[in-house]
This record gives C-alpha cells, structure tokens and sequence, in this order.
C-alpha cells in the first residue's frame, strides 16, 4: 500500500505534494535537479491565450519571512504552451494541473476548452485571483455570482475536473468558495497571493515596478491556514492547500485544516529540493503521528 | 551540473570598506565551467531573510576545491554573511548562469576588462583565464572611491591594470569611459560587469568592437523558474526577453535593451 496516495477528482496522485503554479515555471529547471515523476502533480505556470511579457521590472522583492512579486503572468500563451511545454512534459509520470488565466471570459473558456485536452493535463486550475494583472484575474475572484459565472462557463466546456484558485483578499472567502462549488467547480485551491507593499524608505516609492505585488512565503502561512480551515467547513468539494508551506509539519498543518493534498511555492526558490525532501520525509511523520495513510490528515482540526 | 551544497568557510575578511571576500570549500566547485557563474547563498538557515543571494565568483582553484567570493555587505543577507567566520558552513547552490566566453580569445589578443565597483570580482578569474591563453588583458577599474577600492595589486600582476575613481581619491578621478576614451581602440574585444548605466556606455562607445557584457538584477529562485530577472532584448535577439540567471548573466553586446 502506499501510504501517500490520494485520489481525488482527475488525479490519481502518488503523493500529495506538488509544486504551486508560478514557483515551477514549466518544470524545466527543476527537472535538471530531480526527476519531476517523483512529484504528486505539477501546476504549471498560468496560461493564458495570448503571449504575455509580463510586468517591468523589480518585479520581486523580500519582506519579513516573505516576498512580493508582480511577474504580470508571463507565459508564452496558449499555443506554445501545449505544442512545447506540455509535450516536454509527458516525459513524467506525474498529472499536470494547467492554471488557466485571462481577461475575459472568453478568454478563460478558450483556454479551458483546449489545454484539457491535452494528454497530460488531468485538471484545470482557474485562476481567478491574480493580484498582478490590470483586467481579469482577481476582478473575477472578489465577486461570488462573477466567480460562479466563470466557473460554470469553464465547466461546461473542459474534458477535465476543474479547480478554482481562491484569492485571500475578500472580505469572506467561505461565500466565494460555496458559489464556485455550487457552480461546479470539483475542486478549490487556496490561497493565492495576498496584495501588498514595500517601500524604498529612502524615496518613500514602492520597490516593485508595478507598485503593488503578492505576498508570499512562510509570512502568509497562519492567513492561509486559517482560510483553509474556514473553508472545509462549507464546502464538501476537496481542497489543495496552499501559502506558506516550506516544510513537512506545515503539510501536516494544512491537511489537518481540511486540505487533501498541498502545494508547495515560494519554497522551491529558497530550496530547489524542497518538494523532494518533504516527500521522502512524510512516512516518517505519520508513523510519529501513529498514522497508517496521509489521507488520515485531513480534516483533524474539524474531528 | 547545479548542485547544493553546504560548504565550508575556509577564510572571510574585509578586504576594502564594507567589501568582502569569503573563501569557501566544497564539491561544487568542480562543477564551476566558466569565469562569470554566480553562486546562489542562503544567508541563514532560517525564514529570515528568505531568499538566496546571488553572488558572483572572483577566483576558482579547482585542486584546493575551493573558489572566493567578493561581495559588498550592504543590506541585511549580506550583512549576516558577513559574520560568517572560517569553519562555518554557508548553504550554496550553484554554479548557476553562463559566464563569459574563453573561447572567443585566442593568444595574442588584446582584450579590455571593464568593471565597476562590485562587478569588479568576476573580472579577476576571467583575467587569469585569459593570461593562461596567451591573451594580453587590459583592466580598466571603476569605483566610488578610494577606501572600496580592492584587488589592485592582484590584476597589476596579470596586466596593463588602470583605477578610475569618481572622486578622484585614488587613480584618475572620472568614470571608466574616461580611461576608455584615451585608450588606444587597438583591441580585439571587451568584456565587462557592472551597473547597467556603465554598461550601456560601453556599449555605446564600441559599436564596432565584439563584446560581452553581465547584467545583474534582483533574482528570485536563480534557476530561471520564477521570472523576476527578466529583460527585453533587441531585434538582434531571438527571444522576446532573456532571463538574467539562467540565459545570462553574460550576453553578447546589442543582445540586452538598455
């Protein structure tokens, strides 16, 4: 039996730990440090129809136990994406969740409808909460009926379960995370990036190019934490949690607040192998825990 | 191949105001290919602060298993670096980036190193890569001022080695495109590190000649995985844009927009 395999809808995952869309590109650095089939899954980095070049920059900068960053979704759009990244990736015996991203609707469902395709490509990630982008992105996720509206358009033409990432700046995150169930969504993960500042103390003028960015890093895990736990409570779709996490207890954390599996982001910028190392270090602590499955974690906090 | 590593701090000392220079000792340097790689150094073990810190390499002794660093302690990761004493371990990953091109000298030729202040490191290790050729090195050295001017006796020795300061407390007072422009244009090529302003004036100063130039900006993960370090690129470019850590840090000149 292995002891870290969880199922959950469109994966079949061989552990529960995966990198988080923006901390992995689309895996080809990583992948010349470690094999990535060791890895439960890999969200890619948003996709979005069009090539975008992002934001100038700085577009990082550090914080206390954190960093902001405003990339501005980069990405080589929709096109290359699947004919070069999601081919390179086939290589792995790992499932790849394709975060999708826009300005519009349209936008949205015609990256949907055609990255689900791929063989690859076992579910969707609908990024409805990037903080970094002028149009679409966190417009659609602060809203409960525009969160909904989305979620329903991308169902209904995906060939893949679909997941909705959450934004942490709402006001009640539990009422946008029952819409998007309520409109279909199969999953939630939580949470992106929560909106902040630094400033040149000098000058009195933001660091980052694009004034503000997203914070990330062991500085948002309690906020995280926290929604997570919120959120398990109303809905009864799983959730993949996220914010924060940079070792084995904070996985441990997570899925006793009611996640089912975890990702791992601004991590794998501090150690590249973070991903591996908590992997290989699981075991050990569910027998510590006097646990036989890793599915036993979650949801603790509730019982 | 890039590996991490906690090496071992073999000597650390203040070699010029707030400038120092870390010996280190390890595995990884056998992996070190090119003078102008930067090393990725996880300051503490701790979330604070918490990211890595790209520094750049000045000297590789392969036998020794050992290379030095020289850095300026200026905020707060490279302050707590610099507390580091011999015998303490320093997490690296690396080497990272593409350094400059050896093989585009041949013995004989003239080559101009151009550096300024803090990208003066890389240049030193290049020199001696140079020299072991049969090149013939010019250092042209840019600093703010006398007391963080540093290595100027190590590259006397490897050539023809001009200091340039901005308030003209130590050799020529002015910039390095002050030398530069009393220099003889009797060379076959330039390479160069340093703040982007320089950089980009000596690009423009030698539209004709070939040369290589390293960028610095703020990284993320130096892996190329995170998109922090992103610049645009000319016509002359393939890509849209090139990342810093992982397509450079050295490019070829007209190739970056500046």
């Amino acid at each position: 039996m292995n002891r870290l395999a969880i199922e959950l809808p469109g994966l079949s995952l061989k552990n529960p730990i995966m990198p988080a869309s923006g901390c992995f590109g689309f895996g080809k650095e990583y992948a010349r440090l470690y094999d990535l089939s060791k890895l439960g899954a890999i969200m890619i980095k948003a996709t979005t129809l069009e090539t975008r070049l992002g934001n100038p920059t700085p577009r990082v900068a550090e914080t206390s136990s954190g960093m902001l960053n405003a990339i501005g979704l980069q990405n080589p759009g929709l096109e290359k994406v699947i004919s070069d990244e999601l081919v390179w990736l086939e290589q792995f015996d790992t499932p790849i969740i394709a975060n999708v991203a826009g300005t519009l609707t349209e936008d949205y469902v015609e990256v949907a409808k055609h990255i689900s395709k791929s063989k690859n490509v076992h579910a969707l990630e609908l990024n409805i909460s990037c903080p970094n982008v002028k149009c679409g992105g966190i417009t659609f996720g602060t809203d409960p009926s525009i969160a909904a509206e989305l979620t329903a358009a991308v169902k209904a033409v995906s060939t893949v379960p679909v997941y909705v990432k959450l934004s942490p700046n709402v006001t009640d995150v539990g009422e946008i995370a029952r819409a998007v169930e309520a409109a279909g969504a199969d999953g939630i993960t939580m949470i992106n990036t929560l909106i902040g500042m630094r400033l040149d103390t000098r000058t009195g003028k933001p660091v980052i190019a694009n004034g503000t960015g997203g914070l990330s890093g062991p500085a948002v895990k309690p906020v995280a934490l926290r929604m997570v736990y919120e959120v398990a409570k109303q809905v009864s779709i799983p959730i993949i949690g996220m914010g924060g996490i940079a070792n084995v207890d904070d996985v441990i954390d997570f899925m006793s607040a009611g996640a089912s599996a975890v990702a791992v982001g601004t991590a794998n910028f501090v150690d590249p192998f973070v991903c591996p190392t908590i992997i290989d270090q699981l075991p050990e602590k569910l027998d510590w825990l006097g646990l036989n499955h890793v599915s036993e974690l979650t949801g603790r906090s509730h019982r | 191949m890039i590996q991490q590593e906690r090496m071992r701090v073999i000597s650390q000392k203040e070699i010029a105001k707030n400038i120092f220079e870390m010996t280190l000792s390890g595995q990884l340097v056998q992996e070190i290919s090119s003078p102008g790689q930067f090393v990725h150094i996880r300051v503490s073990d701790s979330y604070e602060p918490l990211l890595r810190r790209p520094i750049s390499i000045a000297s590789i002794n392969r036998e020794a298993g050992q290379f030095t660093m020289i850095y300026r302690a200026e905020g707060r990761g490279t302050s707590l670096l610099s507390l580091k004493k011999t015998g303490d371990e320093v997490d690296v990953l690396g080497p990272l980036g593409n350094g400059f091109p050896l093989n585009e000298a041949k013995a004989g030729d003239t080559v101009v190193l151009v550096g300024g202040g803090i990208g003066v490191p890389p240049l030193y290790e290049l020199s001696k890569r140079l020299v072991e050729i049969g090149a013939k090195p010019i250092h042209v050295l840019g600093f703010h001022s006398r007391e963080v001017v540093f290595y100027e006796e190590k590259f006397r020795e490897l050539g023809e080695t001009h200091i340039v300061t901005v308030d003209g407390s130590l050799g020529q007072r002015g910039f390095v495109t002050t030398v530069l422009s009393e220099l003889s244009k009797d060379f076959s090529m330039y390479f160069t590190c340093g703040p982007v302003q320089m950089l980009a004036a000596i690009q423009n100063m030698f539209p004709d000649k070939k040369g290589f130039l390293s960028f610095e900006e703020r990284m993320g993960c130096g892996l190329g995985a995170c998109f922090a370090c992103v610049c645009k690129t000319t016509e002359q470019a393939e890509a849209d844009y090139v990342k810093v850590c992982s397509d450079g840090p050295v490019f070829p000149a007209g190739v970056v927009q500046i």
